[in-house]
């Protein structure tokens, strides 16, 4: 058997042995594939689909084009400089009496009432009076509401025709568009999700510095200690993990609340007087304390993961090698640990912004979290696109962190024990 | 007589500090309360010299390395460097050079940040520094290596840079706590001498841990040879394998031959020994008990001779059966059946003229009685 150096390489039997390779792990990937496959089936129903779904919403318009179809049609080649002319006018009343049979005028109503409030009492009462209406409809429109006579409104009609739009995201970010398109602030007593975003993210970057602060010690202490200790300390902090989310954020306002533990400890003992008790739940002070001591195992497990593979002789080395203790600790310990203290940073500060239930309980109106408005929206405004729109804002925030964090660490680095 | 009384205070303190460079006085150490890990260490160092610890795992000698070094604290004595107490003195004030086992090169920085480091917390000039830094790797010849991390050197470089790190800020006691175990034998050896030559070079006192006896062997002016915490010996190299004093000893230094029997009579310096197996064995008496007493004998492999029929006789003639030949190219080893004793070793030299042997075949063998150490039991 004599082969030309060229030529692929083949088994015995003369198959090329990339092709034979192929038929050997096919079976072992056919395997794997099987065994992933529930889990994937699952994630993407239960995971991918809602987070397109999410985003899908909060740029899908289709309340003005579908509720107004005629009168959309109608609109084009509109000039824009004075009020349409009756066929529109007719059209509008077509669209709206089909509606009123239909019983789905509430959807473009409250459509445009996010965008100009007063829309909503001006088609519910333009459609109460539309049976008796006669031509033209351009008087007898403006006749049952002003707000028909106003070019505004039809500015706004038309540029809501459109599938797609970005007012969710201007709504959640306190913005509006003006009806000649221009991106403007919000009125005043109307912005709230700006603050509300800049509260989430300060009080999450306070919450993770807590956390670093409390947990370093701790997984130091896991780290070095022998192993028979260690594994009873592990135990302790991961303690909190086995009771339920909501017995730890109660029992937190147990402790805190004005007729609460701690409030009644340093009465007795006189460091506070009885009518000044501190307010410390249902404020800023409860939502940091409850979600410090939830997220903390979060990054204690990290930190911990990183101090372990870091060898007591480096520290010993520093030392014989002249350095004082905390000098060793600044220029060999810290920097070592490094990875863990950012993998447990973005991993606490990721799951804090993010977090509901506790603020929702302890937080009352002043520590209350964006997340407590998504549910606002959802349950209660039931502007599912404003609530889809912040949702994917905390979302790109937390892609964004992700990047840097990945550009600067590298997210192989997070472990969790 | 007032003048010749100081004269002579002040030869004992050149003394005191000029021989005894760093003492461990009686120490002891107990982690638990319960048990001493070091149970009473004596040792005198002087200046320049290369001390060994050599012993099994767990026998102590890396606890009294630490406690040098001070990340231990003795339980009880004192070790004193330049006659001065440093038991209360933290590791960072002692001035000791430490390399490490796993080397311990501070992976964030680079082979030249880790070797400035000790010249940085003695703020020294950076130009100071920079000299000391190069001249330190000049000296383990890895000049081109110091913008390098740790981690992009192979096994015997971050040796060189630990020992490098170690030296850089001129210590005047280097200690190495089996500094060469990770690493394989050929650069095992490389290192050996590569440390040696440091050693001779500086003048620097080492204390040097190890469980490999050859290494202990090549590279030390002293061994203190560690077992159960205690020092069973401490001598020259020489000493420790030609002159072994305890039957530990004689068996962890090298190969050993060793016949179990009873002490019959003193003879001067050696003594007649009854072999289990009912022969009589002339030996050095090293460190038998009186008549009646059980003993060790101890018996180096190569210092068994065939005999030939025209040799010289031995004070020690034994007939043995061949029981297996190991070729091992620069000698052979057999093992033989000596005095009831199967595992019996010798070494011979694969010289030219020398008689073949196959197992089976019956020989005699004959080792003089100054080889041949009677030891404890």
């Amino acid at each position: 058997m004599s082969e030309s150096p060229s030529s692929p390489l083949t088994t015995a039997d003369g198959v090329p042995l990339k092709v034979s390779l192929r038929r050997a792990v096919r079976r072992s990937k056919i395997k794997a594939f099987l065994l992933v496959s529930p889990l994937l089936l699952f994630l993407v129903i239960a995971f991918v689909m809602p987070i397109f779904d999410m985003l899908w919403r909060s740029v899908d318009n289709p309340e003005v084009s579908a509720g107004l179809t005629r009168t959309v049609e109608a609109l084009e080649g509109w000039d824009r400089q004075s009020l349409p002319d009756e066929p529109v006018f007719a059209a509008l009343a077509a669209d709206l009496l089909e509606g009123q049979e239909a019983r789905n005028l509430g959807l473009l109503s409250s459509r445009l009432n996010y965008e100009q409030s007063g829309m909503r009492s001006a088609i519910t009462r333009t459609a109460r009076g539309l049976r008796t209406m006669e031509p033209p409809y351009k008087e007898a429109l403006i006749d049952a509401h002003a707000r028909w006579g106003d070019l505004d409104t039809w500015k706004l009609i038309e540029r809501e025709a459109t599938p797609l739009t970005i007012s969710y995201y201007l709504m959640a970010l306190d913005r509006r568009l003006t009806p000649d398109g221009e991106i403007v602030r919000a009125p005043e007593n109307q912005r709230i999700h700006v603050n509300l975003f800049w509260r989430t993210f300060w009080m999450s970057a306070v919450i993770t510095g807590l956390t670093l602060l409390l947990g370093y010690p701790i997984a130091f202490l896991l780290s070095n200690l022998p192993l028979r200790h260690s594994n009873l300390l592990m135990i302790l902090v991961l303690l909190p993990f086995w009771t339920s989310l909501l017995v730890r954020t109660t029992t937190w306002i147990a402790i805190l609340q004005s007729q609460g533990v701690l409030n009644d400890v340093m009465v007795a003992v006189g460091v506070i007087a009885d009518e000044a008790r501190w307010q410390m739940i249902h404020n800023k002070t409860g939502t940091i304390v409850a979600m410090t001591h939830i997220l903390l195992p979060f990054m204690i497990l990290p930190l911990y993961s990183v101090m372990k593979t870091i060898p007591p002789s480096y520290m010993r080395a520093a030392r014989s090698l002249g350095g004082r203790p905390f000098l060793c600790f600044r220029r060999i310990y810290f920097p070592l640990t490094i990875p863990g203290i950012a993998a447990g940073g973005i991993l606490v500060f990721i799951l804090s912004i993010g977090y509901y239930i506790t603020p929702a309980l302890v937080g009352g109106q002043s520590g209350r979290f964006i997340t407590n408005y998504i549910a606002y929206h959802m349950q209660t405004s039931l502007n599912w696109g404003l609530a889809a729109a912040i949702a994917s804002i905390l979302l790109f925030v937390v892609i964004i962190f992700y990047l840097v964090f990945n550009r600067l660490i590298g997210v192989d680095k997070v472990k969790l024990g | 007589m007032n003048d010749s009384l100081e004269v002579e205070a002040d030869a004992r303190e050149t003394i005191d500090t000029g021989e005894c460079f760093a003492r461990f006085l009686n120490v002891q150490k107990s982690y638990d309360g319960v048990e001493l890990v070091v149970k009473g260490f004596n040792l005198d160092i002087q200046q320049g010299e290369f001390v060994t610890l050599l012993g099994p795992s767990g026998s102590g000698k890396t606890t009294c390395l630490m406690m040098m070094a001070g990340f231990e604290t003795p339980t009880h004595g004192e070790i004193l460097l330049k006659g001065e107490p440093i038991s209360g003195l933290p590791p960072h004030k002692r001035g000791i050079g430490m390399v490490f086992q796993n080397y311990a090169l501070f992976p964030h920085m680079t082979v030249a940040e880790n070797l400035a480091f000790p010249l940085e917390v003695r703020h020294l000039s950076k130009a100071e520094t920079r000299k000391k830094v190069d001249h330190a790797l000049a000296m383990v010849r890895l000049e081109e290596f110091g913008d390098r991390r740790p981690a992009q050197l192979s096994g015997g470089q971050q040796q060189r840079v630990a020992l490098a790190r170690a030296l850089v800020f001129e210590p005047e006691l280097v200690l190495m706590d089996e500094p060469l175990g990770a690493l394989d034998k050929n650069l095992r050896e490389e290192m050996q001498y590569e440390i040696k030559r440091i050693h001779a070079s500086l003048g620097v006192t080492m204390i040097y841990v190890t469980h490999d006896q050859t290494e202990a062997l090549t590279m030390s002016d002293r061994i203190a040879v560690f077992n159960d915490g205690i020092v069973q010996q401490l001598a020259t190299p020489e000493t420790l394998y030609e002159e072994p004093e305890n039957a530990f000893v004689a068996y962890f230094i090298g190969e050993n031959n060793r016949l179990q029997g009873e002490v019959v009579e003193h003879i001067g310096d050696d003594c007649q020994v009854r072999l289990d197996s009912g022969e009589i064995v002339l030996a050095k008496a090293v460190a038998a008990g009186g008549v009646g007493a059980r003993t060790t004998l101890s018996l180096r492999p190569e210092r068994v001779t065939i005999l030939l029929d025209d040799s010289p006789p031995f004070d020690n003639c034994f007939e043995g059966e061949v029981k297996e030949v190991i070729y091992l190219g620069d000698h052979l080893r057999t093992r033989l059946t000596v005095c009831g004793n199967d595992e019996f070793i010798l070494k011979t030299p694969n010289a030219k003229g020398h008689p073949s042997l196959r197992p089976g075949q019956t020989i005699k063998v004959g080792w003089s009685s100054k080889d041949c150490r009677a030891l404890d039991a």
